[in-house]
Protein backbone atom coordinates (compact mmCIF):
# COMPACT_ATOMS: atom_id res chain seq x y z
CA UNK A 1 0.00 0.00 0.00
CA UNK A 2 0.76 3.34 -0.62
CA UNK A 3 1.76 6.47 2.04
CA UNK A 4 -0.97 6.72 3.75
CA UNK A 5 -2.46 10.09 2.21
CA UNK A 6 -2.97 12.91 5.78
CA UNK A 7 -3.83 15.92 4.04
CA UNK A 8 -7.75 17.50 4.70
CA UNK A 9 -9.01 20.76 3.23
CA UNK A 10 -10.16 23.19 5.01
CA UNK A 11 -12.41 26.13 4.01
CA UNK A 12 -10.23 25.54 0.73
CA UNK A 13 -6.83 25.66 2.56
CA UNK A 14 -4.79 22.11 2.59
CA UNK A 15 -3.63 21.28 5.14
CA UNK A 16 -0.78 18.80 5.06
CA UNK A 17 -2.23 16.66 8.07
CA UNK A 18 -5.42 17.59 10.69
CA UNK A 19 -3.78 18.47 14.16
CA UNK A 20 -4.07 21.70 14.23
CA UNK A 21 -2.90 23.74 18.07
CA UNK A 22 -5.60 24.79 19.51
CA UNK A 23 -5.94 28.26 21.09
CA UNK A 24 -4.79 29.05 24.07
CA UNK A 25 -2.00 26.76 24.37
CA UNK A 26 1.90 27.71 23.71
CA UNK A 27 0.03 30.36 20.80
CA UNK A 28 1.66 33.65 22.73
CA UNK A 29 4.47 34.49 20.36
CA UNK A 30 5.65 33.77 17.35
CA UNK A 31 8.38 32.15 18.02
CA UNK A 32 6.20 29.29 19.46
CA UNK A 33 3.90 28.90 17.27
CA UNK A 34 6.64 28.37 14.25
CA UNK A 35 8.20 26.12 16.81
CA UNK A 36 4.88 24.08 16.59
CA UNK A 37 4.39 24.24 12.69
CA UNK A 38 8.40 22.68 12.23
CA UNK A 39 7.35 20.01 14.77
CA UNK A 40 4.40 18.82 12.64
CA UNK A 41 1.94 20.75 13.21
CA UNK A 42 -1.04 21.00 10.00
CA UNK A 43 -2.35 24.09 11.23
CA UNK A 44 -2.09 26.64 14.37
CA UNK A 45 -4.28 29.02 16.44
CA UNK A 46 -2.84 32.34 18.42
CA UNK A 47 -4.02 32.40 21.69
CA UNK A 48 -6.91 34.23 21.70
CA UNK A 49 -6.73 38.50 21.85
CA UNK A 50 -8.80 41.21 23.01
CA UNK A 51 -9.41 44.59 22.39
CA UNK A 52 -7.22 45.64 24.78
CA UNK A 53 -3.94 43.89 26.59
CA UNK A 54 -5.27 41.46 29.89
CA UNK A 55 -3.53 40.32 32.35
CA UNK A 56 -5.22 37.30 33.40
CA UNK A 57 -6.22 35.66 36.47
CA UNK A 58 -3.60 35.41 39.29
CA UNK A 59 -1.93 31.77 39.84
CA UNK A 60 -2.95 29.04 40.37
CA UNK A 61 -4.52 29.30 36.93
CA UNK A 62 -3.85 25.34 35.75
CA UNK A 63 -2.75 21.66 37.23
CA UNK A 64 -3.34 18.66 36.03
CA UNK A 65 -5.69 16.07 38.38
CA UNK A 66 -5.52 12.91 37.17
CA UNK A 67 -7.80 12.26 34.11
CA UNK A 68 -7.52 15.24 32.62
CA UNK A 69 -6.66 19.51 33.40
CA UNK A 70 -8.08 21.94 34.48
CA UNK A 71 -7.33 25.53 33.57
CA UNK A 72 -8.65 29.42 34.04
CA UNK A 73 -5.82 31.85 32.64
CA UNK A 74 -8.00 33.98 32.20
CA UNK A 75 -7.22 35.24 28.52
CA UNK A 76 -4.07 36.89 28.92
CA UNK A 77 -3.04 38.58 25.91
CA UNK A 78 -0.98 41.83 25.39
CA UNK A 79 -4.23 43.27 23.16
CA UNK A 80 -5.19 43.41 19.46
CA UNK A 81 -2.55 46.01 18.67
CA UNK A 82 0.20 44.12 19.60
CA UNK A 83 -0.87 40.83 18.70
CA UNK A 84 -1.15 41.94 15.31
CA UNK A 85 2.94 42.25 15.37
CA UNK A 86 3.29 38.57 16.72
CA UNK A 87 0.88 37.36 14.05
CA UNK A 88 2.61 39.28 11.33
CA UNK A 89 5.91 38.15 12.27
CA UNK A 90 4.31 34.34 12.83
CA UNK A 91 2.61 34.46 9.10
CA UNK A 92 5.97 35.06 8.37
CA UNK A 93 7.82 31.97 9.72
CA UNK A 94 4.71 29.90 8.84
CA UNK A 95 4.50 30.50 5.34
CA UNK A 96 7.99 29.08 3.97
CA UNK A 97 6.19 25.59 5.67
CA UNK A 98 2.96 26.21 4.51
CA UNK A 99 1.62 25.91 7.52
CA UNK A 100 -2.02 28.30 8.14
CA UNK A 101 -2.13 30.35 11.06
CA UNK A 102 -5.82 30.76 12.85
CA UNK A 103 -5.73 34.06 14.76
CA UNK A 104 -8.35 33.38 17.75
CA UNK A 105 -10.32 36.45 18.95
CA UNK A 106 -11.79 37.48 22.07
CA UNK A 107 -14.34 40.59 23.22
CA UNK A 108 -17.21 40.56 25.91
CA UNK A 109 -19.14 42.59 23.86
CA UNK A 110 -20.17 42.54 19.71
CA UNK A 111 -18.50 46.24 19.00
CA UNK A 112 -15.78 44.68 20.89
CA UNK A 113 -15.31 41.39 19.07
CA UNK A 114 -15.59 43.57 15.91
CA UNK A 115 -13.15 46.17 16.64
CA UNK A 116 -10.92 42.91 17.58
CA UNK A 117 -11.53 41.42 14.64
CA UNK A 118 -10.66 44.69 12.64
CA UNK A 119 -7.46 45.16 13.82
CA UNK A 120 -6.21 41.39 13.65
CA UNK A 121 -7.41 40.81 10.01
CA UNK A 122 -4.37 43.67 8.95
CA UNK A 123 -2.25 40.47 9.94
CA UNK A 124 -4.22 38.60 7.23
CA UNK A 125 -4.13 35.35 8.93
CA UNK A 126 -5.32 32.45 7.23
CA UNK A 127 -8.53 32.31 9.38
CA UNK A 128 -10.16 34.11 12.36
CA UNK A 129 -11.79 32.49 15.00
CA UNK A 130 -14.06 33.53 17.59
CA UNK A 131 -13.96 32.60 20.97
CA UNK A 132 -17.45 33.23 21.95
CA UNK A 133 -17.15 29.81 24.29
CA UNK A 134 -14.42 30.91 26.99
CA UNK A 135 -15.56 29.55 30.25
CA UNK A 136 -13.45 31.55 32.58
CA UNK A 137 -14.21 35.05 32.29
CA UNK A 138 -18.24 34.80 33.39
CA UNK A 139 -17.63 36.60 36.68
CA UNK A 140 -16.21 39.56 34.83
CA UNK A 141 -18.53 39.61 31.32
CA UNK A 142 -21.31 37.40 32.18
CA UNK A 143 -22.43 34.37 29.79
CA UNK A 144 -20.56 33.19 26.81
CA UNK A 145 -22.37 33.78 23.56
CA UNK A 146 -21.67 30.56 22.38
CA UNK A 147 -24.38 29.43 25.45
CA UNK A 148 -27.21 30.84 23.64
CA UNK A 149 -28.01 30.10 19.75
CA UNK A 150 -29.73 33.87 19.41
CA UNK A 151 -26.30 35.39 21.05
CA UNK A 152 -23.81 33.52 19.23
CA UNK A 153 -25.89 34.37 15.76
CA UNK A 154 -26.14 37.89 15.75
CA UNK A 155 -22.25 38.31 16.79
CA UNK A 156 -21.28 35.60 14.06
CA UNK A 157 -23.96 38.01 11.81
CA UNK A 158 -22.10 41.08 13.18
CA UNK A 159 -18.42 40.05 12.48
CA UNK A 160 -19.14 38.20 8.94
CA UNK A 161 -20.58 41.94 7.53
CA UNK A 162 -17.17 43.60 8.74
CA UNK A 163 -14.56 40.21 7.55
CA UNK A 164 -14.56 38.66 4.58
CA UNK A 165 -12.06 36.04 5.18
CA UNK A 166 -12.09 32.61 6.78
CA UNK A 167 -14.50 32.62 9.61
CA UNK A 168 -14.55 29.96 12.37
CA UNK A 169 -16.64 30.13 15.37
CA UNK A 170 -15.28 28.37 18.17
CA UNK A 171 -18.61 26.44 20.36
CA UNK A 172 -18.86 25.49 24.17
CA UNK A 173 -20.22 21.97 24.97
CA UNK A 174 -21.55 23.87 28.59
CA UNK A 175 -24.89 24.39 26.26
CA UNK A 176 -28.39 22.59 26.34
CA UNK A 177 -28.18 22.44 22.75
CA UNK A 178 -25.15 22.84 20.69
CA UNK A 179 -26.49 21.81 17.38
CA UNK A 180 -28.72 24.22 17.68
CA UNK A 181 -25.87 26.86 18.30
CA UNK A 182 -23.77 25.12 15.46
CA UNK A 183 -26.51 25.74 12.95
CA UNK A 184 -27.21 29.04 13.96
CA UNK A 185 -23.56 30.49 13.59
CA UNK A 186 -23.64 28.45 10.32
CA UNK A 187 -26.65 30.17 8.99
CA UNK A 188 -25.08 33.57 10.46
CA UNK A 189 -22.34 33.40 8.01
CA UNK A 190 -19.41 31.22 9.71
CA UNK A 191 -16.98 29.08 7.01
CA UNK A 192 -16.61 26.59 9.76
CA UNK A 193 -16.73 25.57 13.72
CA UNK A 194 -14.48 24.64 16.03
CA UNK A 195 -16.40 21.85 18.64
CA UNK A 196 -15.43 22.36 21.53
CA UNK A 197 -14.15 24.66 24.10
CA UNK A 198 -13.71 23.27 27.67
CA UNK A 199 -16.15 22.51 30.04
CA UNK A 200 -16.62 24.43 33.44
CA UNK A 201 -15.28 22.46 36.51
CA UNK A 202 -13.60 22.70 39.56
CA UNK A 203 -11.45 21.14 41.71
CA UNK A 204 -10.83 21.69 45.58
CA UNK A 205 -7.91 21.26 47.56
CA UNK A 206 -9.28 19.41 51.05
CA UNK A 207 -6.75 20.76 53.44
CA UNK A 208 -7.10 24.50 51.80
CA UNK A 209 -10.84 24.27 52.52
CA UNK A 210 -10.82 26.13 48.98
CA UNK A 211 -11.37 25.68 44.96
CA UNK A 212 -7.43 25.25 44.20
CA UNK A 213 -7.95 27.62 40.91
CA UNK A 214 -7.92 31.69 41.97
CA UNK A 215 -10.70 31.71 39.77
CA UNK A 216 -12.48 29.12 41.35
CA UNK A 217 -13.82 27.36 38.55
CA UNK A 218 -11.80 26.37 35.08
CA UNK A 219 -11.76 24.74 31.99
CA UNK A 220 -11.71 21.36 31.95
CA UNK A 221 -9.69 19.38 28.98
CA UNK A 222 -7.88 16.26 28.46
CA UNK A 223 -8.69 12.89 28.55
CA UNK A 224 -11.88 13.79 30.43
CA UNK A 225 -12.99 16.26 28.02
CA UNK A 226 -12.59 13.58 24.90
CA UNK A 227 -15.93 11.60 25.03
CA UNK A 228 -18.47 14.93 25.40
CA UNK A 229 -16.21 16.47 22.59
CA UNK A 230 -16.56 13.22 20.05
CA UNK A 231 -19.96 12.97 21.03
CA UNK A 232 -20.49 16.98 20.41
CA UNK A 233 -18.59 16.35 16.58
CA UNK A 234 -21.02 13.44 16.06
CA UNK A 235 -23.99 15.70 16.57
CA UNK A 236 -22.94 19.03 14.84
CA UNK A 237 -21.79 17.61 11.51
CA UNK A 238 -25.27 15.68 11.21
CA UNK A 239 -27.20 18.83 11.40
CA UNK A 240 -24.65 20.97 9.89
CA UNK A 241 -22.34 21.10 6.81
CA UNK A 242 -19.47 23.91 7.46
CA UNK A 243 -16.34 21.74 8.21
CA UNK A 244 -15.72 21.25 12.42
CA UNK A 245 -12.54 21.43 13.78
CA UNK A 246 -12.83 18.56 16.35
CA UNK A 247 -11.14 20.03 19.45
CA UNK A 248 -10.73 18.18 23.20
CA UNK A 249 -8.77 16.47 25.11
CA UNK A 250 -7.23 14.41 21.37
CA UNK A 251 -4.11 12.97 23.18
CA UNK A 252 -3.17 9.78 20.21
CA UNK A 253 -3.79 9.08 16.92
CA UNK A 254 -6.85 6.95 17.89
CA UNK A 255 -8.27 10.06 19.83
CA UNK A 256 -7.75 12.03 16.38
CA UNK A 257 -9.72 9.07 14.33
CA UNK A 258 -12.55 9.14 16.27
CA UNK A 259 -12.90 12.76 15.78
CA UNK A 260 -12.71 12.66 11.97
CA UNK A 261 -14.68 9.36 12.10
CA UNK A 262 -17.52 11.32 14.37
CA UNK A 263 -17.26 13.75 11.35
CA UNK A 264 -14.15 16.33 12.15
CA UNK A 265 -12.81 17.79 8.81
CA UNK A 266 -9.39 18.36 11.24
CA UNK A 267 -8.57 18.25 14.98
CA UNK A 268 -7.59 20.69 17.25
CA UNK A 269 -4.48 19.73 19.91
CA UNK A 270 -4.04 21.04 23.06
CA UNK A 271 -3.56 19.21 26.26
CA UNK A 272 -1.56 16.54 24.62
CA UNK A 273 1.04 19.38 24.67
CA UNK A 274 1.28 19.04 28.93
CA UNK A 275 1.41 15.40 28.32
CA UNK A 276 4.10 15.19 25.62
CA UNK A 277 5.39 18.28 24.79
CA UNK A 278 6.56 19.90 21.67
CA UNK A 279 6.50 16.61 20.32
CA UNK A 280 2.61 15.64 20.63
CA UNK A 281 2.28 16.72 17.11
CA UNK A 282 4.86 13.91 15.61
CA UNK A 283 3.41 11.85 17.93
CA UNK A 284 0.03 12.13 16.76
CA UNK A 285 0.56 12.03 13.77
CA UNK A 286 2.91 9.03 13.73
CA UNK A 287 -0.01 7.03 15.59
CA UNK A 288 -2.55 8.04 12.94
CA UNK A 289 -0.50 6.86 10.00
CA UNK A 290 0.59 3.77 11.34
CA UNK A 291 -3.43 3.45 12.22
CA UNK A 292 -4.22 4.13 8.56
CA UNK A 293 -1.96 1.63 7.50
CA UNK A 294 -2.76 -0.68 9.91
CA UNK A 295 -6.84 -0.34 8.64
CA UNK A 296 -5.70 -0.30 5.39
CA UNK A 297 -7.39 3.58 5.08
CA UNK A 298 -5.08 5.57 2.27
CA UNK A 299 -7.03 8.78 3.14
CA UNK A 300 -8.76 10.49 5.63
CA UNK A 301 -11.52 12.63 3.40
CA UNK A 302 -13.55 8.98 2.94
CA UNK A 303 -12.94 7.94 6.83
CA UNK A 304 -14.82 11.67 7.71
CA UNK A 305 -18.29 10.92 9.44
CA UNK A 306 -17.72 7.09 9.08
CA UNK A 307 -18.87 6.31 12.35
CA UNK A 308 -22.82 8.11 11.38
CA UNK A 309 -24.60 5.01 11.58
CA UNK B 1 -4.68 6.28 27.06
CA UNK B 2 -6.75 8.19 29.71
CA UNK B 3 -4.09 9.69 32.06
CA UNK B 4 -0.29 9.25 30.43
CA UNK B 5 1.51 10.93 34.18
CA UNK B 6 0.05 10.61 37.33
CA UNK B 7 -1.62 13.89 38.47
CA UNK B 8 -0.01 16.47 39.78
CA UNK B 9 -2.01 18.13 42.33
CA UNK B 10 -0.76 20.13 45.63
CA UNK B 11 1.46 18.23 48.06
CA UNK B 12 0.57 20.54 51.41
CA UNK B 13 3.85 20.36 53.55
CA UNK B 14 4.44 22.49 57.22
CA UNK B 15 7.70 24.48 58.06
CA UNK B 16 9.91 23.35 60.88
CA UNK B 17 12.10 26.07 60.54
CA UNK B 18 12.56 29.71 59.02
CA UNK B 19 16.22 30.87 58.40
CA UNK B 20 16.55 34.75 57.64
CA UNK B 21 18.72 35.41 54.80
CA UNK B 22 19.76 38.84 55.80
CA UNK B 23 17.40 41.66 54.30
CA UNK B 24 16.96 39.65 51.29
CA UNK B 25 14.72 37.08 52.86
CA UNK B 26 14.04 33.86 54.05
CA UNK B 27 14.93 30.25 53.57
CA UNK B 28 11.89 27.89 54.29
CA UNK B 29 12.84 24.34 55.50
CA UNK B 30 9.35 21.83 55.63
CA UNK B 31 8.22 18.52 56.47
CA UNK B 32 8.63 16.74 53.51
CA UNK B 33 11.13 15.23 50.31
CA UNK B 34 10.17 15.94 46.94
CA UNK B 35 12.67 14.12 45.18
CA UNK B 36 14.46 16.54 42.58
CA UNK B 37 16.69 17.36 39.70
CA UNK B 38 18.86 20.32 41.02
CA UNK B 39 17.06 23.50 38.99
CA UNK B 40 13.96 22.44 38.77
CA UNK B 41 11.29 24.61 40.77
CA UNK B 42 8.00 23.77 42.26
CA UNK B 43 4.43 25.80 42.07
CA UNK B 44 4.09 27.25 45.52
CA UNK B 45 0.72 27.96 46.37
CA UNK B 46 -0.66 30.16 49.56
CA UNK B 47 -4.87 29.58 49.46
CA UNK B 48 -6.03 32.55 48.62
CA UNK B 49 -3.01 34.90 48.27
CA UNK B 50 -1.14 33.70 44.81
CA UNK B 51 1.09 30.58 43.51
CA UNK B 52 4.22 31.63 42.25
CA UNK B 53 7.39 29.11 40.73
CA UNK B 54 10.34 28.74 43.56
CA UNK B 55 13.42 26.79 42.69
CA UNK B 56 14.01 23.72 45.39
CA UNK B 57 17.09 24.72 47.57
CA UNK B 58 16.79 20.99 49.00
CA UNK B 59 14.71 18.59 48.21
CA UNK B 60 14.72 16.53 51.37
CA UNK B 61 13.86 17.83 53.02
CA UNK B 62 11.89 20.62 50.81
CA UNK B 63 13.79 23.98 51.72
CA UNK B 64 12.76 27.03 49.44
CA UNK B 65 14.76 30.35 49.71
CA UNK B 66 12.37 33.19 49.07
CA UNK B 67 13.49 36.79 48.35
CA UNK B 68 11.47 39.24 49.33
CA UNK B 69 10.21 41.00 46.38
CA UNK B 70 6.09 41.50 45.89
CA UNK B 71 3.00 40.99 47.86
CA UNK B 72 3.35 37.34 47.83
CA UNK B 73 7.10 36.81 48.61
CA UNK B 74 6.76 39.43 51.60
CA UNK B 75 3.33 37.08 52.74
CA UNK B 76 5.93 33.88 52.22
CA UNK B 77 8.43 35.97 54.64
CA UNK B 78 6.17 36.00 57.79
CA UNK B 79 4.83 32.57 57.43
CA UNK B 80 6.01 30.89 61.32
CA UNK B 81 7.01 27.38 62.32
CA UNK B 82 3.93 24.92 61.98
CA UNK B 83 2.38 27.21 58.96
CA UNK B 84 1.70 25.03 56.34
CA UNK B 85 3.09 25.38 52.31
CA UNK B 86 1.15 23.94 49.06
CA UNK B 87 3.65 22.76 46.52
CA UNK B 88 3.12 21.18 43.40
CA UNK B 89 5.97 19.64 41.23
CA UNK B 90 9.12 19.51 40.51
CA UNK B 91 8.68 21.10 37.11
CA UNK B 92 11.14 21.57 34.35
CA UNK B 93 14.50 20.48 33.19
CA UNK B 94 17.30 21.07 35.65
CA UNK B 95 21.25 20.71 36.02
CA UNK B 96 23.46 17.81 35.29
CA UNK B 97 26.39 17.47 36.85
CA UNK B 98 29.89 17.95 34.32
CA UNK B 99 32.86 16.36 35.54
CA UNK B 100 33.65 16.56 38.49
CA UNK B 101 35.17 20.05 39.95
CA UNK B 102 32.23 22.61 39.16
CA UNK B 103 32.09 26.30 39.40
CA UNK B 104 28.63 28.12 40.60
CA UNK B 105 28.02 31.46 39.83
CA UNK B 106 24.53 32.91 41.99
CA UNK B 107 23.36 36.25 41.69
CA UNK B 108 21.15 37.42 43.68
CA UNK B 109 18.60 35.04 44.61
CA UNK B 110 19.94 33.23 41.60
CA UNK B 111 21.77 31.36 44.50
CA UNK B 112 18.81 29.16 45.79
CA UNK B 113 18.70 27.57 41.92
CA UNK B 114 22.52 26.20 42.97
CA UNK B 115 22.38 25.05 46.02
CA UNK B 116 20.80 21.56 45.83
CA UNK B 117 23.48 21.14 43.00
CA UNK B 118 26.09 22.01 45.49
CA UNK B 119 24.93 19.07 47.56
CA UNK B 120 24.98 16.71 44.79
CA UNK B 121 28.15 17.21 44.05
CA UNK B 122 29.52 17.53 47.31
CA UNK B 123 27.98 14.18 48.13
CA UNK B 124 30.08 12.78 45.78
CA UNK B 125 33.03 14.57 46.84
CA UNK B 126 33.51 16.98 43.82
CA UNK B 127 35.10 20.50 44.22
CA UNK B 128 32.74 23.20 44.59
CA UNK B 129 33.39 26.65 43.94
CA UNK B 130 30.42 28.77 44.40
CA UNK B 131 30.56 32.56 43.94
CA UNK B 132 27.97 34.27 45.27
CA UNK B 133 26.95 37.86 44.72
CA UNK B 134 24.64 40.98 45.37
CA UNK B 135 24.05 44.35 45.41
CA UNK B 136 25.14 44.74 49.22
CA UNK B 137 26.19 42.38 52.45
CA UNK B 138 22.83 42.38 53.50
CA UNK B 139 21.11 40.88 50.53
CA UNK B 140 23.35 38.18 50.43
CA UNK B 141 21.47 34.99 50.08
CA UNK B 142 22.50 31.24 51.30
CA UNK B 143 26.41 31.64 51.75
CA UNK B 144 25.84 29.56 54.75
CA UNK B 145 24.81 26.78 53.09
CA UNK B 146 27.27 26.81 50.45
CA UNK B 147 30.18 26.41 53.05
CA UNK B 148 28.11 24.26 55.35
CA UNK B 149 28.35 21.74 52.40
CA UNK B 150 32.02 22.31 51.99
CA UNK B 151 32.01 24.53 48.94
CA UNK B 152 34.82 27.17 48.63
CA UNK B 153 32.42 30.47 49.01
CA UNK B 154 33.94 33.35 47.53
CA UNK B 155 31.24 36.41 47.96
CA UNK B 156 30.68 39.77 46.06
CA UNK B 157 29.01 42.60 46.47
CA UNK B 158 28.40 45.42 43.99
CA UNK B 159 29.24 48.19 46.67
CA UNK B 160 31.87 46.18 48.18
CA UNK B 161 30.06 45.88 51.64
CA UNK B 162 31.74 42.46 51.50
CA UNK B 163 34.48 40.21 49.69
CA UNK B 164 35.14 41.32 46.22
CA UNK B 165 34.05 44.97 45.30
CA UNK B 166 32.23 43.86 42.32
CA UNK B 167 29.80 41.69 40.20
CA UNK B 168 29.97 37.69 40.28
CA UNK B 169 31.20 37.53 37.07
CA UNK B 170 34.08 40.07 37.76
CA UNK B 171 35.28 37.83 40.90
CA UNK B 172 34.83 35.12 38.29
CA UNK B 173 37.19 36.33 35.47
CA UNK B 174 40.13 34.19 36.14
CA UNK B 175 38.09 31.29 36.30
CA UNK B 176 36.77 31.79 33.09
CA UNK B 177 39.37 32.01 31.17
CA UNK B 178 39.01 29.79 28.04
CA UNK B 179 39.94 26.25 28.65
CA UNK B 180 43.32 26.60 26.63
CA UNK B 181 44.52 29.35 28.04
CA UNK B 182 44.98 27.91 31.51
CA UNK B 183 47.66 27.13 32.78
CA UNK B 184 48.24 29.30 36.08
CA UNK B 185 44.92 27.06 37.37
CA UNK B 186 45.90 23.91 36.91
CA UNK B 187 45.69 22.83 40.27
CA UNK B 188 48.86 20.35 40.00
CA UNK B 189 47.36 17.82 38.20
CA UNK B 190 47.36 19.01 34.84
CA UNK B 191 44.22 19.58 34.02
CA UNK B 192 42.53 23.05 34.25
CA UNK B 193 39.48 24.21 35.78
CA UNK B 194 37.02 24.22 35.82
CA UNK B 195 34.71 20.81 34.21
CA UNK B 196 31.26 22.84 34.57
CA UNK B 197 29.97 25.87 35.13
CA UNK B 198 26.65 26.42 36.23
CA UNK B 199 24.98 30.53 37.00
CA UNK B 200 21.83 31.71 38.19
CA UNK B 201 20.92 35.35 38.33
CA UNK B 202 19.91 38.41 36.52
CA UNK B 203 19.69 37.89 32.87
CA UNK B 204 22.38 40.59 32.23
CA UNK B 205 24.85 38.26 34.23
CA UNK B 206 23.46 35.19 32.26
CA UNK B 207 23.78 36.91 29.06
CA UNK B 208 27.18 38.20 29.59
CA UNK B 209 28.01 34.95 30.41
CA UNK B 210 26.67 33.06 28.03
CA UNK B 211 28.20 35.06 25.16
CA UNK B 212 31.90 34.65 27.10
CA UNK B 213 31.41 30.76 27.62
CA UNK B 214 30.18 30.65 23.83
CA UNK B 215 33.21 32.43 22.31
CA UNK B 216 35.54 30.39 24.42
CA UNK B 217 33.49 27.20 24.04
CA UNK B 218 32.98 26.71 28.07
CA UNK B 219 31.26 24.12 29.51
CA UNK B 220 28.50 26.15 30.72
CA UNK B 221 24.78 25.63 31.89
CA UNK B 222 22.58 28.36 33.19
CA UNK B 223 19.12 28.74 34.70
CA UNK B 224 16.54 31.31 33.72
CA UNK B 225 13.91 33.30 35.77
CA UNK B 226 10.76 34.09 34.58
CA UNK B 227 6.91 34.94 35.54
CA UNK B 228 4.89 31.84 35.00
CA UNK B 229 1.28 31.40 35.13
CA UNK B 230 0.58 27.64 34.72
CA UNK B 231 4.52 26.11 35.12
CA UNK B 232 3.14 23.42 33.26
CA UNK B 233 3.90 23.96 29.29
CA UNK B 234 0.46 25.06 28.57
CA UNK B 235 -0.13 28.60 28.53
CA UNK B 236 2.96 29.71 27.01
CA UNK B 237 3.49 33.03 29.45
CA UNK B 238 7.09 32.30 30.12
CA UNK B 239 8.24 31.91 26.33
CA UNK B 240 11.16 33.15 25.44
CA UNK B 241 11.83 33.29 21.25
CA UNK B 242 10.60 29.51 20.89
CA UNK B 243 11.32 28.12 24.04
CA UNK B 244 9.31 27.89 27.39
CA UNK B 245 11.16 28.30 30.29
CA UNK B 246 8.94 26.17 32.74
CA UNK B 247 9.06 23.24 30.60
CA UNK B 248 12.07 23.53 28.15
CA UNK B 249 14.16 25.08 30.57
CA UNK B 250 14.40 26.51 33.47
CA UNK B 251 18.48 25.58 32.64
CA UNK B 252 19.43 26.26 29.06
CA UNK B 253 23.20 25.83 27.30
CA UNK B 254 24.55 29.36 26.06
CA UNK B 255 23.35 28.75 22.77
CA UNK B 256 19.86 27.89 23.53
CA UNK B 257 20.09 31.06 25.76
CA UNK B 258 21.35 33.20 23.18
CA UNK B 259 19.18 32.03 20.77
CA UNK B 260 16.07 32.38 22.46
CA UNK B 261 16.61 36.29 23.85
CA UNK B 262 17.50 36.75 20.31
CA UNK B 263 13.73 35.33 19.62
CA UNK B 264 14.84 34.23 16.56
CA UNK B 265 14.31 30.16 16.10
CA UNK B 266 16.21 27.38 15.38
Amino acid sequence: MSEPDTTVELCGLTLRNPLILASGIWGCSAGTLVRLAREGAGAVTSKSCSLNPRQGHPNPTALDWGAGLINAIGLANPGATEECAILREAKKGLAPLGVPLIASVYGHSRTDFCEAVRLVAEANPDFIELNISCPNVEAEFGRPFALDPRAASALTAAVRAIYPGRLLVKLSPNTPDIVAVARAVADAGADGLTAINTMPGMIIDVRARRPVLANLVGGISGAALRPIAVRCVYEITSAVDIPVIGTGGVLSGEDAMQMIMAGATAVGIGSALYYYGSGAFARILGELIALMREEGYPNLRDLRGCAHV
Amino acid sequence: MSSPVPAQLHRTLRITRVIPEGRAGVTLILDGALPAQPGQFVMAWLPGVEERPFTLMDDDPVSLTVASVGPFTRALCTLHVGDRLWLRGPFGHGFTLHGSRHLLLGGGSGTASLALLAKRARELSHEVVAILGARTAELLMLPWRFEELGCRVILATDDGSLGYHGTVLEAAETWLTPLSQQGGESRGDGKPWPDGIYACGPETMLQALALKAETANLPCWVSMERIMKCGIGLCGSCHCGDRLVCTDGPVFSPQELLRALKGTTP
